[in-house]
């Protein structure tokens, strides 16, 4: 238990100091909030429809951001060696990186995505939603980025790679939770599509070690 | 404890080619092995082989009556150029970190620091260290954290004539006690070992 507490502490302090930590995710929307209006034009009937939609998705792509240094570093300067020297098997440190990831980049990212899709017109009654969302994809986002991310270890541009990977393991979540804030706000039934989206979530924690140990076990072999 | 280490008829293959074929040497509780050859000749990957990192062409890696995941879940140190120390953490918290996830106590991490003559840099950031304090550093971890097998790639290469010669009555206590080591090697090791020809 120690062991696994250690690695969190020291994951989580890590993925902070690659670009996660709330005044970088509040920066992030901050720029994507500025360039939505400049993109669709500032009219506040448009930008109100697909803001909640566009806080989504650049949670989706923030998420890509730091992904691909997860596993990069460690390979590189031989921590993944001295990781799989443990009794903690090395599915349970991957799950425990990718928690530090999503506990350093993704719960701050959830915590601005309200704030950004509120100053672009989403109506304040959606916040909560897009908060639980914004949680819950951000898990999805970082077990599944961690697969791409361990699949690319030792590959030239391994960066562009995970997103190759990742993007297309992002769609499911994305579809479940932007059916869900747009159901909410048309005052229709939201709930499954989050029950959907929290499925997903529970299923790339549970499957995406799995994947992550095995690619990292043959990129050091 | 691992009480013998025995490998038979290692086969390694890297990238395509053929490292060595034929290998085969035992290790008593107590004696160290010194891995000695050319460059590429494949010392680094039998120590990975040994730590289970690569998987073996052909032939045996036995630890004694353990089995070899025990072995190298609780049993291993791996020691090389790639310490996996961050640049950017201090010193203490690399050397606390990897001696809890070797097994050690934070009281027995400051002791190794304190053997190592570590204790004043404990506080500096990592990329700090000079390359001998950096590897006293990851050499702590190996007295913080008590394992029987030492797996060591060039340990001495970045210290001073001084510390050279006061690992090497760390690696004698290690022995002294019924430990193992293997280490890769260019100078002699200073403590009596098993010389181990890694050839084609």
């Amino acid at each position: 238990m120690s062991r696994a507490l250690a690695l969190l502490s020291r994951e989580t302090v890590l993925a902070w100091g690659r670009g996660g930590g709330p005044l970088v995710s509040l920066g992030f929307y901050a720029g994507v909030a500025t360039l939505l209006p400049l993109a669709t034009g500032p009219e506040p009937a448009r930008l109100a429809a697909v803001a909640p939609g566009a806080a989504w998705v650049a949670l989706a792509l923030a998420a890509l951001l730091s992904l691909d240094r997860l596993f990069e570093r460690d390979f590189e300067d031989g921590a993944l060696d001295l990781l799989t020297l443990s009794p903690l098997p090395l599915e349970i440190a991957c799950a425990i990186k990718c928690l530090g990831q999503w506990l350093a980049t993704g719960a701050p990212l959830a915590l601005a995505a309200p704030v950004a899709a509120i100053a672009l017109g989403a109506k304040p009654q959606l916040a909560p939603l897009i908060f639980a969302c914004s949680l819950m994809g951000g898990l999805a986002f970082s077990f599944m980025g961690g697969i791409g991310a361990s699949l690319s270890l030792g590959a030239r541009r391994g960066g562009l790679l995970t997103a190759v990977i990742v993007l297309p393991l992002f769609v499911p979540p994305v579809i479940f939770g932007g059916g869900a804030l747009d159901s909410f706000s048309g005052g229709l039934p939201w709930r499954a599509g989050f029950a959907l989206l929290a499925a997903y979530a529970a299923a790339a924690v549970a499957l995406g070690p799995l994947a992550m140990a095995a690619a990292c076990r043959n990129a050091l072999s | 404890m691992i009480a013998r280490l025995g490998v038979e008829n290692l086969a390694l293959r890297r990238g395509g080619r053929l490292l060595f074929s034929g290998l085969g040497f035992t290790l008593e509780a107590g004696s160290a092995a010194a891995l000695v050859g050319r460059n590429g000749a494949g010392k680094t990957s039998l120590l990975r082989a040994i730590a289970g990192l690569v998987l073996p062409e052909a032939g045996q890696i036995g630890f004694g009556d353990l089995a070899a995941e025990d072995a190298r879940a609780e049993h291993i140190h791996l020691a090389g150029h790639q310490d996996g120390q961050k640049p950017a953490r201090t010193a203490w918290e690399e050397l606390d970190f990897w001696t809890r996830w070797a097994g050690g106590s934070p009281q027995a991490a400051r002791a190794a620091a304190e053997r190592l003559d570590l204790t004043r840099l404990l506080e500096l950031e990592v990329r700090r260290l000079s390359a001998g304090q950096r590897r006293r550093l990851s050499l702590a971890r190996l007295l913080a954290a008590p394992r029987s097998l030492w797996l060591l790639d060039e340990p001495l290469s970045p210290l001073d004539a001084d510390w050279r010669a006061r690992f090497g009555d760390l690696m004698a206590e290690h022995l002294a006690g019924g430990g193992l080591i293997v280490a890769a090697v260019h100078d002699p090791l200073p403590v009596p070992a098993l010389a181990v020809e890694i050839a084609p």
